[in-house]
């Protein structure tokens, strides 16, 4: 059974239907990466798994159990971490504190602190600016804090909406290289990129996506190497 | 005010004839206020004559108050310091004026005496002054924030108020005027917190009637004038607005100058009806009310709000003795079965006057039945209190604001939407409301 | 010197409550962007509350004489948890579903619920003979529940400065809860919680933060801030108004403009307001009024504090129109 499924997807801003009846499903273990274009509906999908918008049809299962109509908080609870686009996160309070409130439902103190030593041991730059306010960091320090927060929920499945946006292009090598690291420890990711050519690299799976609807989808090396993809999304070929 | 409205609403007019023609508004306002002062006038009595001079001043009120809280979107406390600007002025102008020109401030009887043009200069003097405040207090505040506008209006209100409680409580005499120095100006002969008396009350039908329409139309035409359009279509999102190229926060000046200044006038008129002028017109109270009749009848809409400030004016009067109603039982039936039945029968035949008749057969029936309501609750309420004088028109502000609540949580666009009544007709539905409708 | 030190001490203590009803006001706008208008009407449902439990409990405890030392703090608790309240289903059924609504909408409801807070508190609600719950249309005088002692008295030549117990109490007590609202809003995760929603509400509610419920737990905290000012307010100025009167709601919309003078959405710029607008309101009329008062020859001065006020308000907005500590607000896009 796949640790996410996703049935038939719809979701529509007011008149404008941004997905019509979008399936994928990701393997426990795996990372799966969502590309496509602007506009395609990537973001959308993720923000309708997490429940950040309600569907106006299909179903959300995470093992198997439909999540759908789930408020957010209640699907983090499920072991699901969204890492929205843009980071998100809370300027206004310092580093230390935005992690805090990753793990802001476990009560589980000691694990917390284990999980928080692995953050930094993934992230040391997040150590040395605890004390900092989060909007004082750099972009790339953000998406870093953005990413260890999410992890400190201690996810089963983590959604990662472009990572790789605005970074500059050492900085995209490593965060992609961590993302594997993690991926590595065990847990399930869906990757939303722009950066096709470097998430097909990490990716075993992946599915694209056409104007709200799925293209095409399959293994991420057979997809890499197909020619619509090559030429569509890896600008070459 | 005038060019304001000119500038906004000019209506590109080829030819002799349509310049005429475009007009012709003004002229009908002066055949409407002909009218209801000859021939209403005389039908209401002087009870219901004072009630339509009131629901008058509340329709321009609520109009103007329109025009900043429903066309931009901004949302104004103190509408009703602004009013009260115009009143005391327009008091004193008259009261003053009076003495000094004619050495004593008794009304002299007659159509377009002197003294009534007195009140109208005095009154235009009111609006122009509260049209200046209205520039100095909505300048800064429209610049900023929505919110910021609501802050600053209601400390405008209550500065006001305050002002006119420490006004000289000694109104002059005619002697006093000739022997007052400089200094006993200071402060001014307002009437402190009893309030300024004695204003002669030419503020009859004609008059309300007439600015009442006037106001009316400057309203219409701002609403249909280009920047107009732009304001009402980008109110709810000033990033929208923003987009679109023109410096709507001038417009937003402009239209909250214009309400000030109608404003002004309304309350000049205001205080020439026989109420006693006290500083508390000038508090928010007064200005919550008028924003009740604004969003009840929805904001934006010029024909919504015109009904629901004479609704909310009219439905105390009645809550108050239902008795008057009643009796008129049978008038009331008859024009309700018989223009409900003939609308029906005309929606038949297509006409597109069927709203009409089928709106004004509800309005007749609504009333009788409001009638009938009220004297149950009064009568329920007198046995239970053993005060033989109450009544649930005491309670009416509980009502009000649940509505307000209510319509925001089950019909934020109020009333009538942004939508005028004819607006509705056209589509062929029923009337989707009637005067006083929204209160019953 | 005795006049100046005299009104020092009623500013701080009047201003210790301007604080604490702003602090209501600027979380609800932290976090939800909107004047909760009805918030100054709590305040005054506080002083009622507090009213109708100490005239209660002395009746039935039958008290006569001073009464003893636990019915203030009491009767205290027992205004904020019925504020709380209120202020919970106030938030649950008028402001909840209108989430997502226009900023306008909102504003508009809170204004009907200002109004309905206002006139319902003009009704009777009869239980027991010569008492009306919680408020009533004529003025009523709070029971003494503390002795009219002066704690501190100091001469000055012919004058004298006093420092009451009321005064000391009514410090002492505003800042022992701003204190714990500092620790609740920067100590705690539900602080940081609340922050976070004030931030960014949708990601707020990706971290796992329940924001329906921290938003109503900010709701009934402001309220019961304001319940605690309404009491402590009462127990120096014993005459009760009814709820619409221009006095009482003038105070709610006073500690509004310490709200945003201090930099509304800002918790610490909040009590700065507070303090800072009692003190213009009375140093203004202490300055002001003699020279006023023989000018004009009347008594105006103690009206013109609410102008003095108001043009404050008026001029920060010009100045600096995040106030004081705020921080540039962001439009949501």
């Amino acid at each position: 059974m796949p640790l996410l499924e996703v049935k038939n997807l719809s979701v529509a801003y007011g008149a404008i239907k941004a997905l019509h009846g979008v399936d994928l499903s990701v393997e426990q273990g795996q990372i799966l990466t969502l590309i496509g274009c602007n506009g395609a509906g990537k973001t959308t999908t993720l923000r309708a798994i997490s429940g950040m918008v309600r569907p106006s049809a299909g179903q959300v299962l995470l093992d198997g159990k439909p999540v759908t109509g789930l408020k957010p908080h209640e699907i983090v609870r499920l072991g699901m971490s969204h890492c929205p686009e843009g980071r998100g996160i809370f300027a206004n309070l310092t580093v230390d504190e935005n992690l805090a409130l990753g793990a802001f439902m476990r009560r589980d103190h000691a694990a917390v602190n284990q999980d928080r030593q692995r953050v930094f041991t993934l992230f040391p730059r997040l150590k040395e600016r605890l004390k900092q306010n989060a909007g004082t960091l750099s972009g790339g320090e953000q998406q870093m804090l953005a990413i260890g927060r999410a992890l400190l929920a201690r996810p089963r499945l983590l959604l990662l909406d472009e990572p790789s946006l605005g970074l500059a292009p050492q900085l995209v090598q490593t965060i992609f290289r961590i993302i594997t690291e993690i991926n590595q420890q065990g847990v399930t990711i869906l990757l939303v990129e722009q950066n096709a050519h470097m998430a097909l690299n990490v990716a075993h799976r992946a599915v694209v996506l056409e104007t709200g609807a799925v293209a095409m989808s399959g293994d991420a090396k057979a997809l890499a190497s197909s020619d619509e993809v090559k030429k569509a999304y890896l600008g070459h070929g | 005010m005038q060019s304001l409205a000119d500038n906004l609403a000019h209506q590109p007019a080829r030819g002799v004839r349509d310049r005429v023609l475009a007009q012709a508004p003004w002229g009908v306002a002066l055949l409407v206020a002909l009218v209801v002062h000859f021939v209403l006038g005389p039908v209401l009595g002087p009870y219901w004559s004072q009630v339509a001079t009131q629901a008058a001043i509340a329709v321009m009120l609520a109009v103007s108050l329109n025009i900043v809280n429903g066309y931009t979107g901004q949302f104004s406390i103190g509408h009703a310091g602004f009013a009260a600007v115009g009143g005391f002025t327009g008091a004193a102008v008259s009261y003053y004026g009076a003495l000094a020109l004619w050495g004593g401030a008794t009304k002299q009887e007659g159509f377009l005496v002197p003294g009534e043009w007195l009140m109208v200069g005095g009154s235009l003097l009111g609006a122009v002054l509260a049209a200046g405040l209205g520039y100095i207090v909505g300048l800064p505040a429209l610049r900023l924030r929505g919110d910021y506008l609501a802050i600053v209006t209601l400390g405008f209100g209550e500065i006001v108020r305050v002002l006119l409680q420490i006004s000289g409580p000694q109104l002059f005499e005619a002697d006093d005027l000739r022997s007052s120095g400089f200094k006993q100006w200071f402060p001014p002969p307002l009437g402190g917190a009893q309030g300024f008396t004695g204003v002669p009350t030419y503020a009859s039908l004609f008059w309300v009637g007439l600015f009442a329409a006037l106001v009316c139309i400057v309203a219409y035409r701002i609403k249909f004038s280009s920047p107009g359009r732009a304001l009402l279509s980008s109110r709810e999102d000033e990033i929208a607005a923003r987009a679109m190229g023109v410096n709507l926060a001038r417009y937003k000046v402009r239209a909250f100058v214009l309400a000030a200044a109608l404003a002004g006038l309304a309350g000049g008129l205001y205080a020439h009806t026989g109420v006693v002028m006290q500083p508390r017109e000038a508090g928010f109270i007064k200005s919550f009310e008028i924003i009740i009749f604004v969003v009840l009848g929805g904001l934006g809409s010029i024909s919504g709000v015109v009904l629901a400030a004479i609704g909310l004016t009219v439905l105390p009067e009645i809550l108050r003795d239902p008795q008057r109603l009643i009796e008129a039982w049978g008038l009331l039936a008859a024009v309700g079965v018989l223009a409900t039945v003939g609308g029906v029968a005309m929606r038949r035949s297509g006409s597109r006057w069927a709203p009409l008749a089928v709106g004004l057969g509800a309005t007749a029936l609504g009333l009788l039945a409001v009638a009938l309501v009220a004297s149950g609750a009064n009568a329920l309420m007198r046995s239970a209190t053993g005060d033989p004088q109450a009544n649930i028109g005491k309670y009416r502000m509980i009502f009000y604001s649940l509505m307000l609540i209510g319509a925001m949580l089950l019909r934020p666009q109020g009333l009538m939407g942004v939508r005028e009544v004819w607006d509705h007709f056209r589509r062929a539905r029923p009337a989707p409301g009637r005067p006083g409708g929204a209160a019953t | 010197m005795a006049d100046f030190l005299q009104i020092l001490v009623t500013a701080v203590a009047v201003g210790s409550l301007y604080a604490l009803i702003a602090l209501g006001y600027t979380m609800v706008y932290g976090i939800l962007k909107f004047i909760n208008f009805a918030h100054s009407d709590v305040f005054v449902l506080g002083a009622w509350t507090g009213f109708t439990a100490s005239t209660l409990l002395i009746s039935r405890f039958s008290i006569s004489g001073p009464p003893p030392l636990w019915l203030g703090p009491l009767v205290l608790v027992t205004a904020m948890v019925v504020c709380g309240l209120v202020g919970f289903t106030i938030e649950r059924l008028a402001y909840k579903p209108l989430r997502k609504a226009p900023r306008l909408n909102v504003l508009i409801t809170a204004i009907g619920v200002s109004l309905l807070l206002q006139n319902v508190g003009q009704l009777q609600f009869p239980i027991a003979p010569d008492l009306a719950l919680p408020f009533g249309a004529s003025p009523k005088r709070m029971p003494e529940l503390l002795p009219d002692a002066a704690l501190l008295t100091m001469s000055f030549g012919d004058n004298q400065v006093v420092i009451g117990l009321v005064d000391v109490i009514i410090v002492v007590s505003a800042i022992t809860l701003m204190l714990a609202l500092e620790v609740l809003v920067y100590r705690t995760r539900l602080g940081a919680a609340m922050r976070a929603v004030s931030f960014n509400t949708d990601n707020a509610a990706l971290m796992g933060i329940p924001v329906d419920r921290v938003i109503s737990i900010t709701f009934v905290t402001g309220a019961m801030l304001a319940a605690a000012a309404g009491f402590l307010y009462s127990m120096k100025y014993p005459g009760l108004n009814q709820p619409a009167h221009e006095v009482w709601v003038l105070l709610g919309l006073k500690a509004f403009v310490a709200a945003v003078v201090g930099g509304i959405g800002n918790v610490r710029g909040a009590v700065l307001g507070g303090f800072l607008i009692a003190l213009i309101e009375f140093m203004g009329q202490f300055v002001w009024a003699r020279t006023l008062d023989q000018w004009f020859s009347t008594s105006m001065a103690p009206t013109l504090r609410d102008v003095y006020v108001f043009a404050v308000l008026i001029i920060v907005l010009l100045v600096k129109p995040t106030g004081l500590l705020g921080t540039p607000i962001r439009e949501k896009v």
